[in-house]
């Protein structure tokens, strides 16, 4: 059933992840990043690898969830290790066919390469998923609000990313209401050519369309019946509080990233 | 013959995750043909779900369900002839309008089947009288109409199809009292009319008694029961037990039967109870004398 996609990905914990800063989650998967993209070798990717490993087992998330975020990004994964292997030709020749010619120098980088976007994949998905996407906008929003002096209106954009998310499953539940009263009328999604396919989607997207108009003026009719005016001495019901606990996670974080650069500069390229 | 009929029919939301929860459970029913059938339950009590299995839109998790004496999911080309033989309309169905003008969104059903533009064009002009829709509207688009007009454009959609069987979930719900007395009139002028079966879910004790012929109770999700109105009506007190009511008039008529006041029979339309009393104080009145 359509209500089975996973958008909004939170997977409710109580782990130490789960229990950190937004904000501080936010920065580190940033420093994250950085991490595994200024490892030069196998051997600084390795520190990189040990630093998702950690991070997965603290967050006590299922491995079946990192498989689900990792499943749509596998024609990536195999594109990159493909035109790395079939374009990178200098080292030892190891196998040969016609104009292909694979080699050591395109086999060590491709597996880089994918490793790389592999830890990257899910190391960033530990941030939806220890992380509440309403947390998320919020820490965003604080993060941001220094760009409020340079006339950037943050609030504005952190209150409709928080509708957004916040209409993603009431718009799935009426598609999938909308989808059956017209497979009711006899409407055929299943057969048929593209051109007909597309066609078929009609009698569905139309009414989409109409109830977001509908959901959108109730929701600025209700927000104005309760004097919303925008992000101006506006108070929070949920604080965003550092703890302890970010300290600590930081920390962790630095010196992984210092071992990476640490690997880097021992090793010799 | 039954026209529906389930066996064991058991359908389980999100089976395999925190959130099961079984939706219908071992039902065994059997609907005849020509049925006027009110539905009744309270809120999350499978009745939507129940209704969603008639026409093969959802598969039952375990039992089966016969439409005509056909078994569904036996074969699933067979499906979409069976949403034809049932159609169903579900609740606000004015939110599945889509077409540029209301002809073209009644002909939609009609237009799946496969029938010729002549045979649609007589379907939707007949829809169209029995709902009440005039003719300068047909060219209008649905989105200009207002509430109630939707509602019976909406209506008039699937039963253009012309349907062995109707099934209408809360047909008249957000509609004020003339809207609803209007969409019930037409849903009973309906099955006089072509003599279908016909199953109306409805949150009202008053519109399920003045209509329908027999009802059928969920709680649960299990089947409480499917019997004649009166009968059904009579057991007020296990309704009261599961949170639903009977008619205001009949709890009136229990009442005075609890004083008593001798009454053979059970009430439960208002005309029928006023007609009781007054024959009842006749009476009196003829022994005074």
């Amino acid at each position: 059933m359509i209500k089975d996609i996973t958008l909004g990905q939170y997977f409710p914990g109580d782990s130490v992840l789960h229990r950190m800063d937004a904000r501080v989650k936010l920065l580190l998967t940033a420093v994250f990043i950085v991490m595994l993209f200024i490892a030069k070798g196998i051997e600084g990717l390795a520190v990189g690898i040990v630093f998702t490993v950690a991070a997965f087992l603290i967050s006590k998330i299922p491995l079946k969830m990192m498989g689900k975020s990792l499943k749509p990004i596998i024609p990536v994964i195999i594109f990159t290790a493909v035109l790395n292997l079939v374009f990178i030709t200098t080292g030892d020749v190891l196998w040969e066919w016609k104009f292909i010619k694979l080699t050591r120098d395109g086999l060590d980088t491709s597996l880089f390469m994918v490793i790389r976007i592999i830890c990257l994949i899910c190391g960033s998905s530990l941030l939806t998923y220890t992380t509440s996407p309403i947390d998320l906008t919020d820490a965003i929003e604080k993060l941001l609000s220094p760009l409020k002096k340079v006339k950037v209106p943050v609030h504005e954009l952190a209150m409709m990313m928080t509708i957004a998310l916040r209409f993603i499953p009431t718009l799935i539940e009426e598609t999938d209401k909308i989808m059956s009263a017209q497979k009711a009328r006899g409407a055929d999604m299943e057969t048929g050519n593209i051109l007909q396919k597309a066609k078929a989607l009609i009698p569905i997207l139309i009414p989409l369309f109409v109830a977001s108009f509908r959901h959108a003026e109730e929701l600025a009719l209700a927000m104005e019946c309760r004097c919303y005016h925008g992000g101006e001495g506006r108070t929070r019901m949920k604080q965003l509080k550092m703890s302890i606990l970010d300290l600590w996670g930081t920390l962790f974080c630095m010196v992984f990233l210092a071992g990476v650069i640490a690997v880097n500069y021992f090793t010799k390229r | 013959m039954a026209i529906i009929k389930t066996e064991g029919l058991t359908y389980v939301y999100g089976e395999g995750t925190p959130f099961r929860k079984v939706a219908v459970d071992h039902v065994d029913l059997e609907i005849e043909k020509g049925d006027f059938a009110g539905i009744i339950g309270h809120t999350g009590s499978g009745k939507s779900t129940l209704i969603q299995h008639f026409n093969g839109l959802l598969k039952p998790t375990s039992g089966s369900v016969y439409i005509d004496g056909e078994k569904l999911w036996d074969d699933k080309a067979k499906l979409r002839p069976v949403r034809f033989k049932v159609g169903l309309v579900f609740q606000y169905p004015e939110y599945q309008l889509f077409e540029e003008t209301v002809y073209k969104d009644i002909a939609f059903g009609p237009k799946n089947m496969g029938l010729d533009e002549k045979e649609i064009d007589r379907r939707i002009k007949e829809t169209a009288r029995l709902v009440g829709i005039p003719h300068d509207i047909l060219k209008k688009s649905p989105f200009e109409l207002s509430g109630g007009q939707k509602r019976r454009v909406a209506i008039a959609g699937v039963m253009a199809m012309e349907p062995e069987v109707l099934i209408l979930d809360e047909p008249a719900s957000g509609l004020d009292p003339k809207g609803r007395e209007h969409i019930l009139g037409m849903i009973k002028e309906y099955h006089k009319e072509k003599g279908n079966t016909v199953l109306l879910v409805s949150h009202s004790m008053e519109d399920i008694a003045r209509n329908v012929n027999k009802i059928l109770v969920m709680n649960d999700s299990k089947l409480f029961c499917y019997e004649e109105t009166a009968k059904v009506f009579h057991r007020s007190k296990e309704l009261a037990d599961m949170g639903l009511a009977v008619p205001q008039v009949t709890r009136v008529f229990d009442r005075l039967k609890a004083m008593g006041i001798e009454l053979d029979e059970d009430v439960y339309t208002v005309k029928f109870g006023r007609d009781l009393l007054l024959d009842k104080l006749s009476k009196r009145k003829a022994e005074q004398n």
